[in-house]
């Protein structure tokens, strides 16, 4: 599948902004099943500084604000051909061990509300099995719900609140998958939502790695496993690593950010 | 050089300045009340006001009391403008922008703490307090001394002593501002001009009895003291001869650099006025109106000269 | 002097004739008033007060500025002695950083089974964000302080390997400053080898790692905490002895892809930061978002080559103390050699039977914290009291992985002057070792720490240790 994105991220302060940085993980990469025909990003009241791959293999871009700037967008368009691997996205490359994947992060440490679901985890079956079954159990525990009060919510403090986004979801099934003992990591993408050209917003999944298969993609939220509507940009383990856009700046503006997203069927 | 350094310079030497000066007016503050004592606590509450200690001392110890004042402009922890607090600000500022100095810049700077440290860990009794002036003086002198002797004439030097004659120029004009109505020329019909105490105190505040007595044959004339405080420019802390010297050092900043900076031009305009005005000029306008133009237009050229060499982002 | 028998004197050894080295020095010493000598202790430390070379203590907000007590005998190492310390030091070095490249790309020591790797998951200095990232020249520690003790004739051992941010070397160079300013005529009688080349040195080898962005002669900058502190007379010292700028995170920005720093004349870009700000730090954008101390973005410049860090992040995982058990493993591992210096037998708590070892022999072990530095939560068992022993096996039953232990050794004493003129102390040695792509520079000698309480073992200046000049005689 061929799909185009537009994504502008728009930015407006209550004040000048003397100084602030972006660093935003925002370019997709070609690899097996996903070819990235042409994707650029635009700044408007910024430059970018540099340009690195992370440990992740993730292409960051450092953004800088033009000194007294009150807004600042940073538009991504591009085209990308999607095949559908059924979420096997295969063995891991590049120098990050295994282990890193098993890592808790202040997002994702467990405690007593994600050992509990754990405990009641279906545990019959192979690897995939298990995982997928996992990933149907969280979003039981967890039904989605954009009523959330927090955008930076812990995996446990998802499980109390009850309900979440993509990115809670992702959070909860990555703490859980780590506690059973699968390396685990967060995925943020794209997502062509059939019924729609407008959609809400950039899309969170995981990916667990299996015996054999290497690391395979659940998207918790919606219920299966990627397939060709699914644009991989960025992974790491959790989302600050790889977050679309995290950033600082200086003085006491106040932010306030509108993003559009379209993504469409060539 | 780093913009945080050069206004580390620029700040180490203002404090120097403003210690030495503080020194001096405690010394014309005692001279007063040794041989006037009915007006020593008016002329205690003009030295608080000029060194800006007023509003803190009052608050603590309210109406002005000699040893009192005394101990608050030497020593007093309260009291941030102190002679102390002075002092350890300079050094604090020389340890910031230490690879700028010379060792004997340095040690000079960090001596004269140590000294002052220890010469003021506890209250000055009277007999005392002309010795302890006085090295405080002498101390700031090897300061002086020890930059003149072995600095390089560049960016750094001249920081340094764009910082240094701007306080000064600043304390002198606080010194004119608080004591102006004695300085207006219906005074001398008033009051009977050699016996005014309080003539003596400027002259004695800022260090130039001496030096007004051997260019007016002793006559001491309000208007002439004016005069000489604000344009002489043979005379080191008068406005004339520390902006004089601000334009010079700016100027030298402009050669190195090949850069015209804003500050330069407020700070000529500065200049120019203590060139054209004729202190008859100046009375017409208004002392008062002039040193307030004048306080007002030196605070705007140390903003922009923080602005201008990057002190500070 | 009698020597005490239980311990190596280095200027008597076990008997009361001074050894070689010190054969010129006794000399000269014996015909010495120790009272003339005592009021030259005196005046050096005037002179470290007046010129500032001062450290602050942490938590004591009385002692802002201390000085570290300097005793002027001092320490002397002969110059064959010297040069076998040296070779063993320069082999380490060589392996620390082949391990760090190592450790950041394929793991090898751990693929081939020498290393668990256990001992880097669960190592808080292992930085995710070096994991790919070649420095120019390879080198992740460019300065190095690998601390030994000696303790008999032949017999040096490594205490630590400091590849983070070592610090003391000030105190080296003003050591010896000082000793040639009150005894001119010494050092015309005995031939030392000079240590005054170190900031020139230290300049070229930062130089010598310029990333590609530089264009010209490289711009090198310290990055200090700022003057609170405990070694910014150091950071002051460094950065003026090789006439780099002192800068502070807030003189820094990311300009045009560089880091650059805020000068009088606009933003000008830095080649080489010599940083002696901890890697937690050193990035509020990458790392704690709470850091004042650091430039926002200089993580990113770093992985795009715009900048060489030095040390480079992350090298901590190579001092740490459960790391160092496993030194003379990984030297032979990455230079095929043996390891010409030798480890302290180490114990690591985190094995059960090591844990059950250590408990059972408490009163003879030093125990330290892996992550610790600065005699900061050891014990000393044959120094420390019943109460002490029993607070400490409460803490090490609670986290047996936190700590390490070690036999207590004999560490070698070399005489102090005191009132009753000398008496023999503890000491160690912290030389200071220079990475540059094509060679390793080891300032002959070092930083001699002492401890000044008879009998103690505890050398760190900030709990009550002192330093004594080195010397390394000429050939």
């Amino acid at each position: 599948m061929r799909l185009t994105v537009l994504h502008k991220t728009h930015y407006t302060y209550d004040a000048p902004v003397p100084y602030g940085l972006q660093q935003i993980r925002l370019r997709p990469k070609s690899r097996p099943g996903q070819v990235v025909e042409d994707w650029q990003i635009d700044v408007a009241g910024g430059q970018v500084e540099v340009s690195f791959e992370d440990e992740h293999a993730n292409s960051v871009d450092l953004v800088s604000f033009a000194s007294g700037q009150k807004e600042i967008e940073i538009t991504c368009s591009g085209t990308v051909e999607v095949e559908d691997k059924s979420g096997v996205v295969g063995p891991q490359g590049g120098y990050v061990p295994l282990w890193l994947f098993r890592r808790s992060t202040s997002l994702t440490k467990p405690g007593d509300r994600i050992k509990g679901l754990i405990a009641d985890a279906p545990s019959d079956g192979g690897d995939l099995d298990r995982l997928h079954a996992l990933s149907a159990h969280v979003l039981s525990a967890v039904p989605y719900s954009t009523d959330q009060s927090a955008s930076d919510l812990t995996a446990e403090a998802v499980m109390e609140a009850g309900h979440g986004v993509c990115q809670d979801h992702a959070h909860v099934f990555i703490t859980a998958a780590r506690a059973l003992g699968f390396p685990a990591r967060y995925v943020s993408g794209y997502l062509m939502m059939n019924d729609r050209v407008d959609q809400d917003a950039s899309h969170a999944w995981a990916e667990a790695y299996v015996d054999g298969l290497g690391w395979v993609g659940f998207d918790i939220s919606n219920g299966i496993s990627p397939d060709a509507r699914y644009v991989r940009v960025a992974t790491g383990l959790d989302y600050r690593d790889a977050a679309p856009i995290s950033g600082l700046r200086y003085g006491n503006a106040a932010e306030d950010m509108s993003v559009t997203l379209q993504v469409q069927q060539q | 050089m780093l913009g945080k350094t050069a206004g580390g310079l620029f700040w180490m030497f203002r404090y120097l300045e403003r210690a030495e000066n503080t020194a001096r007016m405690i010394d014309a503050g005692l001279r007063i009340s040794l041989t006037r004592s009915s007006a020593a606590e008016s002329e205690w509450t003009s030295i608080l006001s000029s060194t800006g200690a007023r509003a803190a001392y009052e608050a603590t110890h309210g109406a002005p009391d000699g040893p009192k004042v005394i101990d608050f402009l030497l020593r007093d922890p309260n009291n941030p403008g102190s002679i102390m607090a002075g002092i350890e600000s300079a050094r604090m500022n020389a340890r910031v922008v230490r690879t700028a100095l010379t060792r004997e810049v340095w040690e000079a700077v960090n001596e004269c703490y140590m000294v002052l440290k220890r010469l003021l860990a506890q209250p000055i009794e009277d007999r005392d307090l002309p010795r302890v002036l006085q090295i405080i003086r002498q101390r700031s002198a090897f300061v002086r001394g020890a930059l003149h002797g072995t600095m390089v004439r560049n960016d750094i030097y001249n920081f340094a002593r764009i910082g240094t004659f701007y306080e000064r120029a600043d304390n002198t004009a606080r010194i004119i501002d608080q004591k102006y109505y004695i300085l207006l020329p219906s005074v001398k019909l008033v009051g009977s001009p050699s016996d005014n105490v309080q003539w003596d105190t400027i002259l004695r505040a800022t260090s130039t009895t001496r030096a007004y007595q051997t260019l007016h044959e002793g006559d001491v004339d309000p208007r002439a003291i004016a005069r000489f405080l604000i344009l002489d420019g043979r005379l080191p802390r008068s406005l004339a001869f520390c902006y004089g010297k601000i334009g010079d050092n700016l100027g030298y900043l402009e050669q190195e650099y090949g850069m015209r900076h804003t500050c330069q031009s407020l700070a000529d305009a500065l200049c120019a006025k203590f060139r054209s005005h004729d202190m008859n000029a100046i009375f017409d306008y208004g002392l008062h109106e002039f040193i307030s133009d004048f306080l007002r237009d030196s605070a705007a050229l140390g903003r922009q000269i923080e602005i201008d060499y990057r002190f500070i982002e | 002097m009698a020597a005490d028998q239980k311990y190596f004197d280095e200027m008597f050894g076990h008997g009361t004739a001074a050894r070689a080295p010190y054969v010129d020095y006794c000399n000269w010493f014996k015909d010495e008033d120790t009272a003339r000598l005592l009021s030259k202790s005196e005046e050096a430390e005037a002179l470290f007060r007046l010129i500032g070379v001062t450290f602050n203590v942490y938590g004591d907000p009385d002692a802002t500025e201390r000085l570290i007590p300097f005793d002027l005998v001092p320490r002397i190492i002969a110059a064959r002695e010297w040069a076998k310390v040296a070779k063993g030091i320069e082999q380490r070095v060589r392996a620390l950083n082949a391990f760090l490249h190592d450790i950041y790309h394929r793991q090898e020591i751990v693929r081939a089974g020498r290393l668990p790797a256990e001992m880097i998951a669960r190592n808080d200095a292992f930085l995710p964000e070096m994991i790919g990232v070649s420095p120019p020249g390879d080198i992740y520690t460019h300065i190095v302080g690998t601390d030994l003790v000696r303790t008999g004739d032949n017999e040096f051992f490594v205490l630590e390997d400091n590849a983070r941010t070592p610090s003391g070397v000030s105190y080296m160079l003003e050591n010896r400053e000082t000793m040639l300013h009150m005894f001119p005529e010494l050092f015309s009688k005995i031939k030392v080898q000079s240590v005054s080349q170190y900031p020139r040195a230290l300049r070229k080898s930062l130089a010598a790692c310029a990333p590609d962005a530089c264009d010209g002669r490289p711009t090198i900058a310290v990055l200090t905490p700022g003057i609170h502190n405990s070694a910014y007379y150091e950071h002051a010292f460094l950065a003026d002895q090789m006439s780099a700028e002192l800068v502070e995170g807030h003189d820094l920005r990311v300009v045009d892809g560089r880091v650059a720093m805020r000068t009088t004349r606009g933003y000008k870009p830095i080649d080489v930061l010599y940083r002696r700000v901890d890697d937690e730090y050193l990035d509020p954008l990458n790392f704690n978002p709470d850091s004042v101390l650091g430039v926002p973005g200089i993580m990113d410049v770093y992985r795009a080559g715009g900048i060489t860090i030095a040390n480079a992040p992350g090298t901590g995982i190579a001092d740490d103390k459960a790391i160092y058990s496993y030194m003379p493993d990984i030297v032979e591992f990455y230079t095929g050699e043996k390891a010409i210096l030798k480890n302290v037998p180490t114990h690591r708590c985190s094995d059960p039977d090591a844990l059950k070892y250590v408990l059972d022999n408490l009163a003879e072990l030093v125990v330290k914290e892996v992550h610790g530095s600065g005699g900061y939560g050891m014990l000393v068992g044959p120094a420390a009291s019943k109460k002490e022993i029993e607070a400490f096996r409460a803490k090490l039953e609670a986290s047996p992985g936190n700590y390490i232990a070690q036999p207590t050794l004999a560490l070698s004493t070399v005489p102090i002057l005191t009132d009753a003129g000398l008496a023999p102390r503890h000491v160690d040695l912290r030389p200071f070792v220079l990475v540059s792509p094509d060679r390793i520079d080891i300032t002959p000698g070092g930083l001699t720490r002492v401890a000044l309480t008879e009998g103690s073992l505890v050398v760190n200046s900030s709990q009550g240790g002192g330093t004594k000049d080195t010397w390394v005689l000429e050939e």
